[in-house]
């Protein structure tokens, strides 16, 4: 049998925390990868998700707490002896070696028979649609077959955990879409374990099962790329995935899950998700606020200050007694000029409460 | 899936080392033997139950030597891990034990036990007198002690010791263990020689009146007798690295700022002080101004000028040093001058600064840092060269000769030496130490090769065309001096008899045909083969043991890696003739006894050259993408196959240059070397000393071309092979191999002391 096969493993993660000198790049950290789904760690530069890769990876150790891959306690255990492969966010092809010798690199340390090394290599290649590349090598290939290349390498050992260090970023846009879209295709076929770093929401949203954004060395939330992006669990995930435009507002009553909140001269009811009546934080998307005519009932007043013009849509920045408001408009046929006096209309779904 | 290390039997890298360990101490002789070991001949002198050639194992069951019996119970102990993992709590405790037990029993033997019994008066008392004595230790010896060191750092790594990982820990291990016994115990041991009395007593006090003596530090030439040899040398190394500094930054200015098209040809010139023999340069000088010199005699025929020795001293070397140590001032500048961003100067431009200010505000400033290493470089190196005094110092004496003749001389008084060395050694210690921690290596790592797309703007015109007229005598000048080489090995009497031989060449390298074969009947031929053959087993070990510990340094982080980095570059700070002197002292008696021999010579080599191979690898291997290393770990490769598979082939250019220059260095080197070349193994830079001294200066030139000529062919070829690797590789890659190649430049810099 020479096709790739996949032992997806699971992933757990017990209060990690990794600590460089008085620097803590992960704190207290405890997670729990499903085999077979694809986990995305997304955050700012510097939040630790890529520390956190690579310590599934084993290429860096835990300060402390507990590593566990298919069950099994693997914290202590160095990068050449866990059944993990990882590709790199510049590929780390090995220059000196062509494709098909860098596809067979880990064959030949993973006690594969020797005689059955090119044929997994081959199929790793056809897997990702280079099969007449092998003789080339890594720098006569565009970067996208480079890409692909990384992916056949570590594909081809069958890992229990597949990693993705940021794998698109040094992509160009349009070619960023289609390998991500083919990444997704063979995690899906294959039934891979794969944690994915990266730190563009839209390609979080776009391949995830589960995400995980972490800020500051800890988990924001975890969630499906729907909960995220539309129950937001506090301000800065709320900020990070999309945009949104975050306001102080007063929770007056709950009752039956529905809260009653008012913000200035606007009254909404929403769904309360946990919060108790007093001040709160409203989130509400660019597309979730619409630009209503002046002195409308239940709307803020404001005045345009910004109007662009954007073709499929236009985007405005209102001032109101509430601050800046960014809001996008489907509405092309009647773009408001700045100055214009209008009230700030909240839609009926889409803003949520956010703890203060 | 990963197959699992399964448990049984011994553990193969213990397993190894056992072997290793019992060949060491059951089958090889243990003591040092008198003919050539590879020679095999001692198998048939009696082996195994001759004293002389016998095996340790068979020295006790011959009930003697008693002291090695421990080592057998030492070698028996690792037998219990038997069946044991590596992660069982008593596998590392009990590897640790045994190598740390054996390493010390190892020393202790070693040094306890002299030439006549116990080497220290309490032993004596301890345990009575010894009637036997100690041997040089020898090919069985080592093999035990390299057992017992490894599977030290197999413990280490199974207690977790850099991630467990056994392959790096032991090349820690290995490369702590050499450099203690081949620089920091020679040191040591030169420093402790430097407090005996004439008497044989240890004695602070006399340490520290030689220290404080007049001989040394007396300031007589400012009121007309002579100055301390310590004020002489410092007096020299300042003037040489300020000299030194600013030809090579007029060389520098004039390679990059002046629009001069032949900068290539001034970067040939670097290539000069890597394949001169160090005192070439001063024979030179005295063939020009030398009593009998041709300028000397020109002057007097045209001007009537008596003739004097005003050139054997202070201007002598003067002259002689910067001419050989120039072209590396050059060398670090032309980095730093190119490396001053042109963005900055182009800024400087606009904001109305016209080209001589912004030379001197903006370029200039910038400079510092590069220019003060380029002079504490020219220090070093003037400090230690010891070649150009030896022939041109006159009654200038200079620290490094003068320790020479503390050896050599009627003094004879090792004592004397090693005080002498102590001072040479704090001089350059000092200004190694200013070089590392005020400066950094920042100058060295200007150049980005990207991202300023800016020009440097030309200079002021004036100040042009002083650079040129500077540059421009002194290039003359230098080739003048290389002419005069090439010219004063064809004549007959160089002064005397101008005309035209080949007598010399004839005399040192003919050929003769018997009726045996070809039989090389010059006279200077067999130091030659031997400094070859010397120079071809030591460059691939220097290149080796600087690879390694570059890989250390630029790949691993352990815990006192700041110690191990400051430990393994202080080899360049050491003066050769300190190696030299050391080297002496210390292997000229048991345990480690080896004066006379090839391998001390090889030994030198390594350790004087080892700190080439290091840049050589640092400078590559920073090229190299850290995650290439940590893919093939997560390939499931461990350190030692990425090392091999990964690292080694990206660093063959850098292999080559090490390989190479370490070849030149062990060719060109005089000032240990004269330390420790004997009658069988006498190599050609002392060779050619030698004649110098009995006033042969015909078949000394005449040698020095021939080794300048080899040297160049060899150097060369490397660019050949190196270049060529370069044509065959596609255009797109040719940006990255370029960077990777270009790694002869940091390896010439520093070359540390002649």
């Amino acid at each position: 049998m020479n096709e790739i096969r996949s032992n997806a493993a699971s992933v757990k993660f017990e209060n990690v925390t990794k600590r460089y000198g008085s620097f803590t790049a992960v704190n207290n950290v405890s997670l729990d990868i499903e085999a077979g789904k694809l986990v995305t760690l997304l955050g700012p530069s510097g939040c630790g998700k890529t520390t956190t890769l690579r310590m599934i990876a084993g290429l860096e150790m835990a300060s402390e707490g507990k590593i566990l891959i298919g069950g099994k306690d693997v914290t202590r255990l160095p990068a050449t002896d866990r059944d993990v492969s990882m590709v790199f966010q510049s590929y780390a092809l090995f220059p000196h070696m062509t494709v098909m010798e860098n596809v067979e690199y880990g064959l030949r340390f993973s006690g594969v028979p020797k005689k059955d090394i090119p044929q997994k290599a081959q199929a790793g290649l056809d897997l990702v649609g280079l099969a007449n590349f092998g003789h080339r090598l890594p720098s006569e290939l565009s970067g996208g077959q480079q890409q692909r290349v990384a992916v056949a390498r570590a594909l081809v050992l069958e890992p229990q955990v597949l990693l993705f260090d940021e794998p698109l970023s040094n992509l160009d846009a349009k070619l960023r879409r289609h390998v991500r879209e083919e990444i997704r295709e063979i995690q899906q076929n294959l039934g891979l374990t794969v944690v994915y770093v990266t730190h563009d929401q839209e390609e979080a949203l776009a391949v995830s099962d589960r995400i995980v954004v972490m800020n500051n060395a800890v988990i924001a939330q975890d969630g499906t790329p729907r909960d995220l992006y539309e129950a937001p669990a506090n301000a800065f995930v709320a900020d990070f995935i999309g945009e949104a435009n975050i306001f102080d507002c007063e929770i007056e009553a709950v009752s039956g899950g529905i809260a009653t909140v008012t913000l200035g001269p606007v009254t909404l009811k929403l769904p309360a998700r946990g919060q108790s009546p007093g001040k709160a934080k409203l989130a509400a998307r660019p597309r979730r606020i619409e630009v209503a005519k002046a002195r409308t009932p239940n709307t803020l007043p404001g005045k345009i200050a910004k109007s662009t013009y954007v073709g499929s849509h236009a985007e405005y920045v209102v001032s109101t007694d509430r601050g800046e408001i960014f809001i996008i408009s489907q509405d092309v046929d009647h773009v408001h000029a700045p100055d214009t006096e209008v009230g700030v209309a909240f839609a009926r779904s889409g803003p949520v409460l956010i703890g203060a | 899936m990963r197959a699992a290390n399964s448990p049984t039997g011994l553990h193969p890298t213990v397993l190894l080392w056992l072997a290793v360990g019992w060949i060491g101490y059951a089958v090889l002789p243990w003591y040092g033997l008198d003919d050539n070991f590879f020679l095999l001949g001692w198998l048939t002198d009696g082996y195994p139950l001759n004293d002389d050639v016998a095996p340790a194992l068979f020295l006790n069951l011959q009930g003697q030597k008693l002291w090695l019996a421990p080592f057998a119970i030492l070698l028996a102990l690792p037998l219990l891990l038997y069946g044991r993992p590596k992660n069982d709590p008593l596998f590392g405790k009990l590897l640790m034990i045994v190598g740390a037990l054996g390493m010390a029993w190892f020393f202790m033997q070693g040094f306890g036990i002299g030439l006549r019994g116990w080497r220290f008066e309490w032993l004596n008392l301890l345990f009575g007198k010894l009637d036997d004595r100690q041997f040089g230790m020898g090919y069985g010896a080592l093999l035990t002690v390299t057992a017992f060191l490894f599977m030290f750092c197999i413990g280490l790594a199974a207690r977790g010791a850099v991630g467990g990982d056994v392959f790096v820990v032991s090349s820690i291990g290995f490369v702590i263990g050499t450099v203690g016994v081949f620089i920091f115990m020679p040191v040591l041991q030169m420093l402790a020689n430097a407090l005996i009395t004439p008497e044989g007593n240890y004695s602070l006090g006399s340490f520290i009146s030689k220290i404080f003596s007049e001989r040394l530090w007396s300031l007589g030439c400012f009121t007309g007798t002579r100055c301390g040899v310590a004020l002489n040398s410092l007096f020299l190394a300042i003037l040489v690295g300020v000299l030194t500094t600013l030809l090579g930054l007029v060389f520098a200015l004039v390679a990059t700022r002046t629009g001069f098209k032949y900068g290539k040809l001034l970067r040939a010139l670097t290539v000069l002080p890597i394949i001169t023999p160090p005192f070439v340069i001063g024979l030179a000088i005295i063939l020009l101004f030398g009593l009998s010199g041709a300028v000397t005699q020109f002057v007097s025929g045209v001007f009537g000028i008596q003739p004097t020795r005003w050139v054997y001293g202070l201007p002598g070397l003067l002259i002689a040093q910067i001419l050989a140590f120039t072209p590396i001032a050059f060398l670090v500048l032309i980095g730093v001058v190119e490396g001053v961003s042109p963005s900055m100067e182009e800024a400087s431009q606009t904001l109305r600064a016209n080209r001589w200010q912004t030379f001197w505000n903006v370029s200039l400033p910038l400079m510092r840092p590069g220019l003060a290493n380029a002079f504490l470089l020219g220090f070093i190196e003037s400090m230690a060269d010891f070649g150009n005094p030896l022939v041109l110092g006159g009654n200038f004496d200079v620290l490094s000769t003068e320790i020479f003749f503390a050896i050599v001389g009627a003094q004879n008084d090792p004592a004397q030496a090693a005080v002498l060395a102590i001072v040479l050694l704090f001089f350059t210690l000092g200004a190694f130490y200013a070089q590392r921690f005020w400066l950094g290596r920042k100058s060295y790592t200007t150049m980005s090769g990207k991202g300023d797309a800016g020009v440097h703007p030309r200079l002021p015109a004036a100040l042009e065309k002083i650079l040129f007229i500077v540059a421009g005598f002194w290039a003359l000048f230098t080739v003048f001096v290389y002419a005069t080489i090439f010219y004063g090995s064809v004549v007959t009497r160089w002064g005397i008899d101008h005309s035209l031989t080949l007598d010399h060449y004839v005399k040192s390298f003919s050929i003769g045909r018997t009726e045996h074969g070809i039989h090389f009947s010059g006279a200077a031929w067999s130091s030659f083969w031997t400094t070859i053959e010397i120079a071809l087993i030591s460059a691939p070990l220097t290149a080796a043991i600087g690879l390694i510990t570059a890989y250390l340094l630029v790949r691993q982080h352990f815990k006192g890696k700041e110690a191990f980095e400051f430990g393994t570059m202080l080899s360049f700070a050491i003066p050769g003739t300190v190696i030299g002197v050391a080297y002496v002292i210390a292997f000229n008696v048991p345990p480690i006894e080896l004066t006379g021999t090839g391998i001390i010579l090889v030994l030198s080599f390594i350790f004087r050259n080892m700190p080439v191979g290091v840049r050589a690898g640092i400078a590559s291997m920073s090229q190299i993408d850290k995650s290439l290393d940590e893919s093939s770990l997560t390939l499931g490769a461990n350190s030692w196959q990425t090392f091999r598979k990964v690292i080694l082939p990206l660093l063959r250019p850098a292999i080559l240059a090490a390989l190479v220059y370490s070849f030149v260095r062990a060719m060109t080197a005089i000032s240990a070397i004269i330390f420790l070349v004997s009658a069988r193994y006498d190599m050609s830079t002392s060779y050619i000393v030698g004649r110098v001294e009995n006033n042969e200066y015909g078949i000394a030139i005449a040698y020095s071309t021939v080794l300048i000529v080899v040297m160049l062919i060899v150097i060369g070829l490397m660019q050949l092979i190196v270049g060529s690797r370069r044509i065959g590789r596609r255009g797109v890659e040719s940006d990255q191999m370029q960077s990777r190649t270009n790694v002869s430049s940091p390896v010439v810099q520093p070359s540390g002391a002649g």
